[in-house]
């Protein structure tokens, strides 16, 4: 399993699913419709470290961060 | 170094402190940023959230920048409200030479706006309320949505 965390201003609960690889996780929150606002907009890190492929493989424990777009300052 | 604090920052005890701590390095420029909340469109200030495993991490990398150049940064920033006219943002660059020091403040606060992970909200009638407009994605964004 692994989870899935929706930081900022996405008010969502952290979600456990069954996933080896980002495109799995694409694939269930395409299913949600108030992520769609989100998808298209969202940096997307792995164990904290930003990642740019939907082919990135999980593994049971990782953690997935959605990050909306920014605006520190 | 990076610090961040419940609330507004106290902008002369950081920025002080800051030129302390660096006196004896021989450093010739000092140039901070600080950000303060402007009064407009009526709002009472701005909220923030902060996600530290990431805004560690992209620091760390513009220090290791910033050493390799001779220089150090350090940045201050808040987490949850801040009102109208308090700071929020401080960033600073000390560098033995102005022009390495003028040229990565600008660097930095700009990559800052672009991929800090931290969250800005607008208090505004007692809401606290996402600054969507004002906000960037992060370079990259979009995989999940299709876009590679």
């Amino acid at each position: 399993m692994v989870t899935v965390e929706f930081l900022g201003p996405i008010q969502k609960a952290a979600l456990t699913l069954e996933a080896v690889s980002l495109r799995d996780v694409a694939n269930v929150l395409k299913e949600d419709h108030e992520m769609a606002q989100w998808l298209e907009n969202c940096a997307v890190a792995v164990n904290d470290t930003l990642v740019a492929s939907l082919d990135t493989p999980l593994k049971d424990g990782d953690k997935v961060s959605l990050l909306p777009p920014v605006c520190g300052g | 170094m990076l610090e961040l604090y419940e609330g507004a920052l106290n902008v002369p005890q950081i920025i002080t402190r800051w030129y302390s701590e660096e006196a004896e390095y021989n450093y010739g420029a000092y140039i901070p940023f600080i950000g303060t909340v402007r009064e407009e469109d009526a709002i009472e200030g701005l909220s923030f959230d902060v996600y530290e495993p990431i805004l560690f991490s992209w620091f760390d990398a513009w220090q290791a920048k910033a050493e390799a150049l001779g220089a150090k940064l350090k940045m201050a920033h808040s987490r949850g409200d801040v009102l109208v006219h308090e700071s929020s943002y401080i960033a600073a660059v000390f560098s033995p030479k102005r022009r390495v020091a003028l040229e990565m403040i600008e660097q930095f606060v700009e990559d800052f706006k672009a991929s800090a992970p931290i969250w800005k909200y607008d208090l505004k009638n007692g809401e606290r309320l996402y600054a969507r407009d004002r906000s960037t994605a992060i370079a990259g964004a979009g995989i999940l949505g299709g876009k590679q």
